[in-house]
């Protein structure tokens, strides 16, 4: 078994927080784990990626190659289209449709949905609405981590736990209401799978 | 579950801290911040005290470290790349010198210039110092390598470098730990043959290290860092470092079967290369950053049986991947899914509400009223200021060159001369060039951007800021009257303007301190307290 996923948003969004949960979860599942980050200039909302490699054997390279990713997962919509060449063409995006404007070029949303739309079989998330449905505006990463916890080979109880150690310092409502999140993003993905 | 989830840049200081590391001294740089980051945390409040605060530049942080090692205990020193060009006086000296207490300096490369102005490669150094340098490939073999490092730099008594680059410092990986080791105990020694450098000296201790190079060399034939992995066919690889992740990548994914000699320490062991190339016909070298050891093994006039980034088998500048080695070695990419047309880029941009934006709305406004309006910069979130839509500064060379370029081109002629730099920037090299300036009354206007900390890298401790930085340039012989301060804000724009204005007109060495906290700091201590209640 082996998942290469490219992580993807702009500096600030919290894609290092989706990494740190899946990082937790593999390892709490005997699973190997690489999984890059940005620092440094990049982070100041620019556009930023982690790359994100799970396996049951050894994984020798950090970052994946063209054309060979089971997933690109991105909290912004013009950001997923950025890594396209990544993908393998069996898979999918899986991305929020939440536009973060901080460039003034920044496409039409109407024409990137379109793009999306292109795509293999994409899993759109209206990450913000379930985010605010969950009880805090600020979990749409985790809504995102749902929709795509079932590609990641990793169990959602895993995620589930791994998501608990990880706010288990801000309190038991901060731990709650992201799985809350997490279990929405969850549905959806889902649902989207069984209707199509 | 045994294994913790660290970038490569905390494996090496957990690596240190379970050495028995008795301080770390640093400056912040990306990709190497997080060494020093990961031990301030950790180490909070421990038995066993680790002295880890930042130092004001890595000249001072590394001759801190060696003066830990004289003491007999084993230090830590950690930097960027071009950090290394600032301690390098200190560094190539301390191979003359040798050491008491183990000294490391881990040193992270940033190939492809993420956040750095080149992409020059550490082993230069090393070779140029004639030290040991190991350079491991994965998180864990970070963790032992830089536990040995210490053993290492002890059984020589001389410094070792270790050297990393980007991907391996932020890439994360699950790591184990081994039993800790206690620190020295404080064991000084009297060796002024060894540590008073007077040319005496210097040629007796300069013909031991001379001496010391032929050991140096088995101790590379023996490492587990240097490893020959058989395989079959006439085609070889030669990798260092992180390369050998690539290669080993494409060996796997396209189920080859080619002999590959991994390199981890150096210098290089003359013996497992020649059986390497003994074995084949060509050799791939594979080295992230420069050619270095590309060009020593073509020598001169041959080298027709050697590929690499010389002949453009792969790419001369840049990081390696996997693509480039799979590419280096025949294997044409798939087609992949193109990226659509309507994608733009987005890159870095100085926060929203930060105290820079107001700061370079004030001082362009004045500029432009200006003939000439040259404005020398530093490095620093300040930095974005190149950027659209301010456009403010026109120079951005190396840590401290704002005020010392503004100053020389006053020298020339050139009215007005303006330098812009961090309180951080201006500890790290700013000081000594204000002074300068001032012993020559060379016209040009110093504005500190000062926002309490060291931004860029995410927020470190500066070594001077507010009332502190005033009295520095106070004490360098800043005259009181041109030593202002401003808030740069909006509602203070006016105000700004018009102390920018006359600082610029003065025909002496002005100094403005624009002092107004990084909003990004400011956030989180509100996070952190409201966390903390």
């Amino acid at each position: 078994m082996q998942i290469n996923i490219i992580l993807a948003g702009v500096g600030g969004q919290g894609i290092l927080t989706i990494a740190a949960v899946i990082g937790r979860a593999a390892l709490l599942s005997d699973l190997t784990i690489r999984q890059t980050e940005v620092h440094g200039m990049s982070q100041r909302g620019g556009a930023v990626q982690s790359h994100l490699r799970i396996s049951n054997r050894p994984i020798y390279s950090d970052l994946i190659a063209l054309g060979t990713a089971h997933l690109i997962l991105s909290v912004e919509p013009h950001e997923a289209l950025r890594y396209l060449p990544f993908l393998a063409p069996e898979s999918s995006v899986i991305t929020s449709i939440d536009p973060f404007i901080n460039i003034e070029d920044y496409p039409a949303i109407e024409d990137i949905l379109a793009e999306l739309h292109r795509t293999n079989r994409p899993v759109l998330v209206n990450a913000s609405e379930l985010a605010r449905e969950a009880g805090h505006a600020r979990t749409s990463n985790m809504v995102m981590l749902g929709a795509a916890s079932p590609y990641l080979g990793i169990a959602a109880e895993q995620l589930e736990s791994a998501i608990g150690e990880l706010f288990h310092a801000k309190g038991p409502d901060i731990v709650d209401v992201n799985i809350r999140a997490f279990r929405k993003g969850q549905q959806l993905s889902q649902t989207q799978a069984t209707e199509t | 579950m045994n294994k913790q989830l660290l970038l490569g840049a905390e494996a090496i200081a957990l690596g240190a801290l379970d050495a028995g590391i008795s301080g770390v001294y640093a400056y912040p740089g990306t990709p190497s911040t997080e060494i020093t980051e990961y031990i301030q945390k950790k180490h909070a409040g421990q038995v066993q005290a680790v002295r880890s605060s930042w130092s004001v530049n890595e000249k001072t942080a590394y001759e801190a470290a060696l003066g830990m090692s004289y003491a007999g205990k084993r230090s830590l020193a950690c930097m960027k790349h071009v950090g290394l060009n600032v301690a390098a006086d200190a560094f190539i000296n301390s191979a003359i010198t040798g050491v008491n207490g183990g000294l490391v300096v881990a040193v992270a490369d940033d190939p492809s210039m993420h956040s750095s102005q080149n992409e020059q490669d550490s082993r230069v150094y090393g070779k140029f110092a004639m030290l040991p340098v190991l350079e491991p490939s994965s998180q864990q073999d970070l963790y032992h390598a830089t536990r040995e490092a210490f053993d290492l730099s002890e059984s020589v008594r001389l410094p070792v470098l270790l050297r990393l680059t980007t991907r391996l410092a932020h890439s994360r990986a699950g790591v184990e730990r081994s039993a800790p080791r206690m620190q020295n105990p404080l064991h000084a020694l009297y060796a002024p043959e060894r540590f008073v450098l007077i040319p005496q000296n210097a040629r007796r201790q300069y013909n031991l290290l001379l001496g010391m190079q032929n050991k140096l060399e088995q101790l590379s034939e023996q490492s587990w860092l240097n490893r020959l992995i058989t395989g079959s066919g006439s085609k070889g690889v030669i990798a260092f470092g992180i390369a050998f992740n690539y290669v080993m990548e494409v060996r796997q994914t396209f189920e080859l079967d080619f002999p590959v000699l991994q390199i981890g320490q150096y210098p290089l062991p003359r013996k497992k290369v020649e059986s390497l190339f003994n074995a084949c016909d060509t050799v791939l070298v594979a080295e992230e950053g420069y050619p270095v050891y590309e060009e020593l093994l073509r020598g001169f006039f041959g080298g027709d049986n050697i590929k690499g980034r010389m002949d453009g088998t792969l790419p001369r500048a840049g990081e390696l991947n996997t693509d480039s080695i799979a590419r280096g070695l025949g294997i044409e990419p798939k087609g992949v899914i193109p990226v659509p047309d309507l994608v733009v880029g987005r890159p870095p941009a100085l926060c929203k509400g930060c105290g820079h934006r107001d700061l370079y709305d004030a001082l362009t406004f004045v500029m432009s009223l200006l003939s000439e309006h040259h404005v020398f910069s530093d490095i620093g979130c300040y930095t974005l200021g190149a950027l659209e839509p301010f456009n403010a500064i026109h120079t951005c060379v190396d840590m401290g060159a704002s005020i010392t370029m503004a100053k020389g081109a006053a020298d020339a002629g050139l009215r007005p001369a303006v330098a812009v730099i961090g309180d951080s920037t201006f500890t790290h090299s700013g000081m000594t060039g204000l002074l300068d300036a001032v012993n020559d009354r060379s016209p040009l206007t110093v504005i500190i951007a000062d926002n309490d900390t060291t931004a860029m890298t995410g927020g470190q401790q500066s070594s001077a800021t507010g009332s502190k930085l005033f009295e520095i340039c106070r004490g360098l012989g800043v005259e009181e009257l041109h030593l202002r301060t401003i808030i740069p804000l909006k509602s203070h724009l006016e105000e700004n303007m018009t102390v920018l204005r006359e600082e610029i007109a003065y025909e002496g060495v002005s100094v403005v301190i624009a002092q107004r906290e990084c909003i990004e700091t400011a956030s989180r201590k509100k996070r952190n307290k409201v966390a903390n209640t």
